[in-house]
């Protein structure tokens, strides 16, 4: 038996269910020297911006146990450097590009998403309402139903293709937010991008990050990952693509199971720059121990006990 | 340059000093070119605490016994469980990382302090090989700390700076009575401290002398894919993992 490893958000056809996260895969040619892009689900590109973003002051990291804190703020050449620099290199690629979009403003999104629509080889975009590294906008737009909805709405009316939207977990209700964003007509919700978090040296009593604050990322999140791709599931009929901490295939298997029609790997990628093509293998693996003929049958596939 | 992920074999981990051990890691496949300056990006399993990969500079490089040597001071949890590690096993090594030290043909002067020396002994060599002549300083606390003296003596000149006063001259590496003939060299490399390459970077700009300084931000990729590891540079934020380490002081914006 050969498993079909082929999932689709919508129109969009992915010939596996493993992509990589923004942010952690650079724009997939800093990888080429450890795995064949081609392979791949689909890359998701570093979030881009209207204008050229330096990003915030180093130290931008810090270790934290099984996992990162980040504050990288978005660095990012913006998207007209993009399009003219970036997109030339990358768009041969056999493989979905999504570009992870991101602003301040509903009308940065807009500008954003508008010329990227212009992009033959970029079939989707997600939508970054969930940076928790920028102090204006980013999040902001993700922790309220009613900012959540309207920017959506507001990237709904100028972008075509697949809009995926990327939810924050740091809310109090996540299946709240994903109606929102349902509501506002995106094709599927991603989640979750970083959770806010801190790091402090106590030996010189200073915060570990320039901003103080930051986004926590790895293994460390992946139970709260787990939950909120199970409670969104519940509440939307749109697709979710589940991420965070995932670094094997069960982990893999397990956003699938509570949920999630594809995944995305992102801090795994610095630990193994081979990681993705080890899920992909694993997954298949799996299925076959299974005996699952199509994987995205696994989708919600959880089976849970109930005392008639 | 390509970039490879492979493990390598521990066929030698040496105590230096208290502080510094020695690894001699070894792979069957031929190596890749390697400029000195580069680095590895280690894997250390087994160490709860140690989530991401270490980068460590390449000391010394055998291409003939696929050899790769790394000098390496026990700052936390991830150096001293490498500090442990018993012969015979695996690496994982994400390498050859960074841009490496422009080679000059002139009189070179090295300065190094603490594991900063680990990078300059490959340096040293390549130098060497380029027809360069080599003076290296090399500054420590206390006779006790000092080592690499006779490596770096088979290759040129030695100078010695201690704290203490313990051996060679006393004080930081920047106070050695070599600085009063500086303009006697044709280009400066340094790799240590922030302060001690803030300082001869000081002097390389009086002097007008060519100067480039290894950085140690830290990181989490290695490879230009996070964006953590950036320095203010002349032209923005860059990354020390793929544009640097190593920098012309011209370059960067604090020095
Ligand atoms: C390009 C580059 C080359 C390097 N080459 C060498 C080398 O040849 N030999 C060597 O001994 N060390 C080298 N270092 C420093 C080395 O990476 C750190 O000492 C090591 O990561 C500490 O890991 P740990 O788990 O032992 O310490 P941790 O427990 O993680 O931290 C202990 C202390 O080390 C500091 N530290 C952690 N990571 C770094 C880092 N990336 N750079 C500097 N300080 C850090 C922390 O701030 C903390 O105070 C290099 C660093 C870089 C960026
Ligand atoms: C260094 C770094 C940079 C990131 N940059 C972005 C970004 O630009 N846009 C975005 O939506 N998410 C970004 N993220 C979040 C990741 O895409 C992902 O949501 C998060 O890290 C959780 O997944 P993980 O645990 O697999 O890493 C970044 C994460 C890291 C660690
Ligand atoms: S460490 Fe990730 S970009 Fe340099």
């Amino acid at each position: 038996m050969i498993t079909d490893l082929n999932v689709s958000i919508q129109q969009l056809s992915f010939k596996n269910p493993v992509l990589t996260a923004s942010g952690t895969f650079g724009y997939g040619i800093e990888f080429e020297y450890f795995i064949d892009i081609n392979r791949l689900g689909g890359i998701i590109v570093k979030g881009t911006t209207g204008q050229h973003r330096e990003g915030n002051r180093y130290p931008r990291m810090a270790e934290t146990p099984s996992g990162m804190l980040n504050a990288v703020g978005l660095q990012n050449k913006g998207v007209d450097v993009f399009i003219n620099d970036i997109y030339p290199k990358i768009q041969h690629y056999d493989t979905n590009i999504i570009v992870n979009v991101s602003g301040s403003s509903i009308e940065e999104y807009v500008a954003v998403a508008e010329k990227i629509d212009t992009l033959n080889q970029i079939p989707a975009i997600e939508l970054n309402i969930s940076c928790p590294n920028v102090k204006q906008g980013g999040m902001a737009f993700g922790t309220q139903c009613a900012a959540a909805e309207k920017v959506v709405r507001a990237v709904r009316d100028v972008y075509h293709k697949t809009l995926i939207v990327k939810l924050t977990p740091n809310v109090t209700n996540i299946a709240e937010i994903a109606q929102a964003v349902e509501n506002g007509g995106a094709d599927a919700v991603s989640l979750i991008n970083t959770m806010l978090g801190m790091s402090i040296d106590a030996e010189t009593r200073r915060p570990r990050l320039s901003t103080i604050t930051g986004g926590l990322s790895g293994p460390a999140v992946k139970p709260v990952a787990l939950r909120m791709v199970w409670q969104v599931y519940h509440a939307v009929k749109i697709p979710i693509i589940g991420l965070g901490g995932i670094t094997s295939a069960t982990d893999a298997i397990e956003f699938m199971l509570a949920g999630a029609t594809a995944i995305e790997i992102g801090t795994a990628n610095f630990l193994d720059p081979q990681i993705t093509l080890k899920v992909i293998e694993g997954m298949e693996n799996y299925c076959q121990r299974h005996h699952v003929e199509h994987i995205k049958d696994l989708t919600g596939a959880l089976l849970i006990e109930t005392n008639h | 340059m390509k970039k490879y992920v492979q493990d390598f074999t521990v066929i030698a981990n040496e105590k230096v000093n208290s502080d510094y051990f020695m690894l001699t890691l070894q792979q069957e496949a031929p190596l890749p070119e390697i400029r000195a300056g580069q680095f590895v990006e280690v894997r250390i399993d087994q160490a709860p605490d140690t989530f991401l990969r270490r980068p460590i500079s390449i000391h010394d490089v055998d291409f003939v016994q696929h050899q790769l040597r790394l000098l390496v001071k026990i700052n936390g949890t991830g150096t001293k469980h490498l500090s442990r590690i018993s012969n015979g096993t695996p690496l994982n090594l994400v390498y050859p990382l960074g841009n490496g030290f422009t080679l000059t043909t002139g009189r070179a002067l090295l300065i190094g302090g603490g594991c900063g020396l680990a990078p300059l002994y490959y340096l040293a060599k390549q130098l060497k090989q380029n027809g360069a002549s080599i003076t290296t300083i090399i500054g420590t606390r206390c006779q006790s700390m000092l080592f690499g003296l006779d490596q770096f003596q088979s290759l040129g000149d030695v100078l010695v700076t201690t704290e203490d006063g313990s051996c060679g001259e006393q004080g930081f590496v920047t106070q050695h009575s070599i600085f009063q003939q500086i303009e006697t060299f044709n280009f400066l490399y340094s790799c240590g401290p922030e302060p001690m390459m803030k300082a001869i970077a000081k002097v390389a700009r009086q002097h007008q002398i060519p100067c480039e300084v290894s950085l140690e931000n830290m990181m989490a990729c290695g490879i230009g894919a996070c964006l953590c590891c950036v320095t203010e540079t002349n032209s923005g934020h860059q990354c020390v993992c793929t544009q640097g380490p190593v920098f012309n002081i011209n370059d960067l914006k604090n020095y």
